[in-house]
C-alpha cells in the first residue's frame, strides 16, 4: 500500500494490515482537518506533496520504528489533494505485543512524519482566501539544514 | 587513444531545481536549469536562484534542499547532472 493517497483514508485496512495472534495491544493515530475557534473559517486543505519522496520518507520512518520496536508492526497514510474539513488527512497504526510499545512507536511515527514528510498544505476558508499553513516545528528543520 | 571531457565541460555543472508549494508559487514556476562553475555546493545552486530568477530573492538563503529523495547540508558539493529539489518548510499532518 502506498503512504500517499489522494482518496479518504482507509483505516480498516491499516488495522488490518497490523494485526496478528501476537499483537494484543494497537495504537491508532488520526489526523483530521480542523475548523477550530483559532483557524478562522477553513472549508478545506489543499495538500501538495512531493510524492517520490513522501514515500522514501515514510519508508525511513516506519524502518526506524521497526529498529526500535522488532515486534511491532505499522501502517500509515498520508492524503494529498482537497481535504474537507472533518476528513482525515493522515492515519498511522502500530500494532505490538503490548500497549506500551504499540503507543510509543505511533507516537513516534507520527512525530517524524509531520517533521519530515515533504507535504504542503494551503487553508482554502469559506470566502475563497488561501493560506499556506507551516508547522511550527518544522523551521527549526530549516535553520538546522 | 585517449578520451577527454572538452575543458568547458570538465569546468561547468548543469543542474535541475524543482521548487514546490509557495516556492513554485513565488517565482511562477516548478523547474529552473542552471549552468555554474565547478565546483559549486547546494548552496552555490540557491544563491543562483535567488540572484536570477525573478521573485528569487523571496526563496530563503538557506530552504530546505532534497538530492535524491533524501534531504541534504547546505555545503554538499553538486554533481554534474543532478535535480535539486527546493522544500519549504514542511507542514504534513
Amino acid at each position: 500500500m502506498a503512504f500517499a493517497t489522494h482518496r479518504s483514508i482507509d483505516l480498516s485496512r491499516l488495522l488490518e494490515s497490523v494485526s496478528g495472534v501476537g499483537l494484543g495491544g494497537t495504537a491508532v493515530f488520526v489526523g483530521t482537518v480542523r475548523r477550530g475557534p483559532d483557524d478562522g473559517p477553513v472549508a478545506w486543505i489543499d495538500y501538495s506533496g512531493y510524492e517520490e519522496m513522501l514515500e522514501a520518507e515514510f519508508g525511513r520512518i516506519l524502518d526506524e520504528a521497526a529498529n526500535r520496536w522488532p515486534q511491532a508492526r505499522f501502517g500509515a497514510q498520508h492524503r494529498l489533494g482537497r481535504v474537507p474539513v472533518g476528513e482525515a488527512s493522515i492515519a498511522v497504526v502500530a500494532g505490538a505485543p503490548h500497549r506500551a510499545e504499540a503507543l510509543e512507536a505511533c507516537q513516534y511515527i507520527i512525530e517524524e512524519a509531520k517533521n519530515r514528510l515533504p507535504v504542503w498544505k494551503k487553508e482554502v476558508f469559506d470566502d475563497g482566501m488561501t493560506a499556506w499553513r507551516e508547522n511550527s516545528v518544522s523551521q527549526a528543520d530549516a535553520e538546522r539544514a | 587513444m585517449e578520451f577527454r571531457d572538452p575543458p568547458e565541460a570538465a569546468n561547468t555543472l548543469s543542474v535541475r531545481v524543482r521548487l514546490f508549494a509557495r516556492y513554485a508559487e513565488v517565482v511562477g514556476r516548478d523547474s529552473f536549469a542552471f549552468q555554474l562553475p565547478h565546483p559549486a555546493t547546494v548552496s552555490d545552486v540557491v544563491a543562483l536562484l535567488r540572484a536570477q530568477v525573478p521573485n528569487g530573492k523571496l526563496i530563503p538563503e538557506r530552504p530546505l534542499v532534497a538530492v535524491n529523495l533524501e534531504h541534504v547540508r547546505a555545503d554538499r558539493p553538486v554533481r554534474d547532472g543532478e535535480e535539486l529539489s527546493l522544500l519549504p518548510p514542511v507542514a504534513g499532518g
